[in-house]
């Protein structure tokens, strides 16, 4: 017979070993907490797909804009309150007939690899935006401007059709400056590989789908940015974001649930910050089957108790809105109002013949976790519906099938949905989730249609902006659609990090600077 | 397993990732989830929508998309990722050393903890040791691998912060490799600081990981333990004076061990599959992450890539596995 497989005194020299690897200091490699006010960690929702801002799934993405804006610099930039400012375009405007634009370039902007950028950068960027094989998703925004002229930093355009908010875009998604000459240099793959922006903060290392490191641009035409290096962790998991930001490994995180936050706040060394963002939940209405019937709509909105939900579902952390305008959007008028009136609701139902013994029946469908308690909100509406004799079947589906529904106009009679507006133009609000060509839209009512239709050329801003809020009038009469509330952002971080919250939901790494 | 039957199992791994391929495309597409849906912005007009649409050639009928996808997977393209717009190809092999370091690690793990408490449990065998074992394999076996997950975040994470929560590398970590596969890397290369960081990382997705399947191995290799050590051999030994712990390691674990072999095999394909989980809780960068990422942004070319490259693994795991019980029993070696 053979000794044994493993002798004891192998076994023992295995564990030894192992122990040893596992204790040993990690010498040159090894870094140490970093140096407070040099470094901050940003555990972070998202990962980030792509470096090209323009193009591809990731422009679009909302979310994903924050690490874009520390990279790049936005033709215009906006301001926490979601107000305009200078980015690299210090001026902008149209003549007075609205037949050119003018943009007006700064000159003392430098890309991330030492050279200057140009008009010309601007002009190549725009034009490769409005082009219909850029892969740009928004080049029908882009494409109503062309024919550039460059006079020393002056850029002037044709303006091809009319677009009251092309300035607002131009903060946005997709509204980026890219280097022309190092772009045609390297290609699509090498700028992927090494991503040059004229932006605060210049990419040092990336993992895809682990963490990004940046570096702070010394050079960048708003002042060096306060922290050295700034690290986004991609954590998706809200739970691992709490746990980050609670073993100290992360500084500051984002979305996470309104429970997590009330915990961390009031733990010490941790601050917890909320902002009302732009971001809205609404209850699309299809004018099919019953909600043809207005006092069937008009019910369902009148029956809804959102202070209700914000109090309870919430933790009191949401605004209950009226119209698809938030406060802060141009077009928000707070004299259109729906009220919480149940027995209103009753009557209306009366007149059409339904009770609570003879329920008014159509369908609501809702994603389940896409955006925080929005099963739980829909389970507590149709609560309340049944108190007023609307019996509503929830449909729970994903959030791909939503897009793929809406754009083919089949969604339910009901939908539940959060909309963005970080321009906060009424056009990309009431105006595509209302105005029945839209792709967006599921409303084919033709008085809306009416209403909404010469509002999209209109030249008159102020006549512009009233017209808009005629138009939430109007659907907030006939129960159009049901806006429920606008979300509240929670932001935590350690208390040794300054953080400027955003209303546009950006949490950007060039406005921390540390604290005490 | 013969020459003629690893002949014919060769033969047979063509036709079934045709299968798979053909299967996948389809569902794919049948399923509700459209790509380009997800990625229209306010303002679109339908002719945008086309357009972004033919971009993707996905305005094609599903047979010509699936023509165009098996031309480029004969020349060896996967095709480009929609969300990524990259080379699907690139992508899984950029992140599939990852996935394989961690499930290599949980293996391991799994299988020196399952066997050393089937040997506790069949050495204390109707004694209380064997009842602990057994009651520790029922926790074990009982809580899924990404509850293992979280509670591991909440206490080697959060209560008592002595590993990392999230990611591969320390982001600080001023450190660059030659090729993904960071941890053999860093071992072959003799860099063991860096070792320790990648192996602080990987520690708790590993454990979370193979603590399941440390516990079926534990069961299954107990079970085996008792019947080879009944066996003629084992009795033999004890008759000629070995001590029960010699007869249970030279005699009964060599035994034992193959289906305990051949169950870790079937286990080790389910493994990664489950580094799927895993993988998002901890922020792993694997092919498991991308594969979640890939889901909700319905990129179907990177979905369809994905899961070929499972497809690929499963069935190379299979075959070795069957190569290797065979290698371990000489009776197979003749059938």
């Amino acid at each position: 017979m053979n000794g044994p497989v493993f002798s004891r005194r192998t076994l023992l020299q295995l564990a030894v070993a192992g122990a040893v690897t596992l204790s040993l200091p990690l010498g040159a490699a090894h870094v140490e907490a970093q140096e407070a006010g040099k470094t901050v960690t940003i555990a972070y929702n998202v990962n980030l797909p792509s470096f090209d801002p323009t193009v591809g799934a990731s422009a679009v993405n909302p979310t994903i804009q924050t690490i874009y804006q520390a990279i790049f610099d936005p033709y215009i930039r906006q301001a926490p309150d979601l107000s305009f400012e200078p980015g690299l375009l210090t001026k902008w405007e149209y003549n007075d007939d609205k037949t050119k634009v003018m943009l007006t370039v700064r000159d003392d902007a430098v890309w991330h690899n030492g050279d200057k950028v140009t008009p010309e950068d601007v002009v190549w960027s725009l034009e490769r935006a409005g082009n219909p094989e850029s892969g740009n998703p928004i080049q029908f925004v882009w494409s109503k401007i062309g024919n550039f002229s460059i006079d020393g930093n002056v850029i002037t355009a044709d303006v091809k059709e009319y677009q009251p908010d092309l300035f607002k875009w131009m903060a946005f998604l997709t509204g980026y400056v890219m280097p022309k000459n190092y772009y045609e240099e390297v290609g699509a793959e090498g700028f992927e590989a090494k991503p040059v922006g004229s932006g605060p903060y210049m990419v040092d290392t990336f993992e895809r789908n682990a963490f990004l490191r940046l570096k702070a641009n010394p050079d960048y035409w708003g002042g060096k940015p306060a922290f050295e290096t700034v690290i986004f962790k991609f954590v998706p998991d809200s739970t691992s974001r709490v746990a980050e930001i609670e073993s100290g490994a992360a500084d500051v995180t984002l979305e996470i649930p309104y429970e997590e936050f009330d915990r961390l706040k009031d733990k010490p060394g941790i601050v917890g910050e909320t902002i009302p963002i732009s971001d809205i939940a609404m209850i699309f209405i299809n004018d099919v089957g019953v909600m043809k019937d207005e006092n069937v709509r008009r019910a369902a909105a009148m029956s809804i108790n959102k202070k209700a939900i914000v109090d309870r579902l919430l933790r009191g952390y949401g605004v209950p809105i009226d119209t698809l305008q938030t406060p802060e959007y141009d077009a928000y008028d707070p004299s259109i109002t729906v009220g919480y009136d149940p027995d209103g609701a009753k009557a209306l139902l009366e007149k059409s013949g339904y009770s609570t013994d003879n329920p008014v029946k159509f369908t609501i469908q809702t994603t389940r976790g896409f955006k925080p308690k929005d099963y739980e909100m829909v389970q507590a509406i149709v609560g309340m519906w049944r108190k007023v004799g609307i019996e509503a079947t929830i449909e729970v589906y994903e959030i791909a099938k939503h897009y793929e529904l809406r754009a083919r106009d089949e969604l339910a009679e009901a939908a539940f949905y959060n909309w963005g507006n970080a321009i906060g133009d009424p056009a990309t609000s009431t105006g595509h989730a209302m105005f029945g060509p839209s792709p967006h839209s599921v409303w084919d009512g033709q008085e809306v249609f009416d209403a909404i239709a010469p509002l999209w050329a209109e030249k008159d801003e102020a006549k512009r902006i009233e017209g808009w809020k005629k138009v939430d009038k109007l659907i907030a009469d006939t129960g159009a659609v049901i806006p429920l509330l606008q979300f509240v952002q929670p932001i935590v971080h350690i208390d040794s990090v300054a953080v400027v919250p955003q209303a546009n939901g950006m949490l950007l790494p060039q406005k921390m600077t540390p604290e005490g | 397993m013969g020459r003629t039957a690893l002949l014919r199992r060769l033969l047979l791994v063509p036709p079934t990732l045709v299968g798979v391929a053909i299967v996948v495309f389809v569902l794919l597409r049948v399923v509700p989830g459209d790509p380009i849906a997800m990625m229209i912005p306010p303002g679109a007009s339908t002719e945008d929508i086309d357009r972004l649409r033919a971009a993707y050639g996905l305005d094609q009928s599903i047979a010509v998309q699936m023509l165009a996808w098996f031309r480029d997977l004969a020349t060896g393209h996967l095709g480009t990722s929609i969300s990524l717009r990259q080379n699907v190809g690139s992508l899984i092999l950029g992140r599939l050393p990852a996935t394989l370091e961690l499930v290599a690690l949980a293996t391991l793990i799994a299988i020196v903890l399952g066997t050393a408490l089937a040997l506790i449990g069949a050495f204390y065998r109707r004694r209380a040791g064997e009842w602990a074992v057994d009651g520790i394999i029922g926790i074990v076996v009982a809580i899924p691998d990404f509850l293992w997950g979280l509670i591991f975040i909440l206490v080697f994470g959060v209560l008592y912060p002595v590993l990392p929560i999230s990611g591969r590398l320390d982001p600080r970590l001023p450190v660059e490799f030659t090729t993904q596969f960071y941890l053999v890397e860093a071992l072959v290369t003799g860099q063991l600081s860096v070792a320790r960081v990648l192996l602080s990382h990987m520690l708790m997705p590993a454990l979370a990981l193979a603590l399941p399947l440390s516990a079926i191995i534990a069961r299954v290799l107990k079970a085996s333990l008792a019947v080879a050590e009944s066996a003629d051999y084992a009795q033999m030994a004890k008759a000629r004076g070995f001590s029960r712990r010699a007869v249970l390691l030279n005699e009964a674990l060599p035994n034992a061990a193959i289906p305990t072999v051949t169950l870790t095999g079937v286990q080790f394909t389910f493994l990664v599959g489950g580094t799927v989980l895993i993988e998002r809780i901890f922020s792993y960068e694997g092919i498991g992450n991308m594969a979640v990422d890939a889901v909700i942004n319905r990129d179907l070319p990177l979905i369809q890539g994905i899961v070929l490259t499972f497809a690929v693994l499963f069935i190379a795991i299979n075959l070795l596995i069957d190569i290797l019980v065979t290698f371990l029993n000489p009776r197979l070696r003749r059938g």
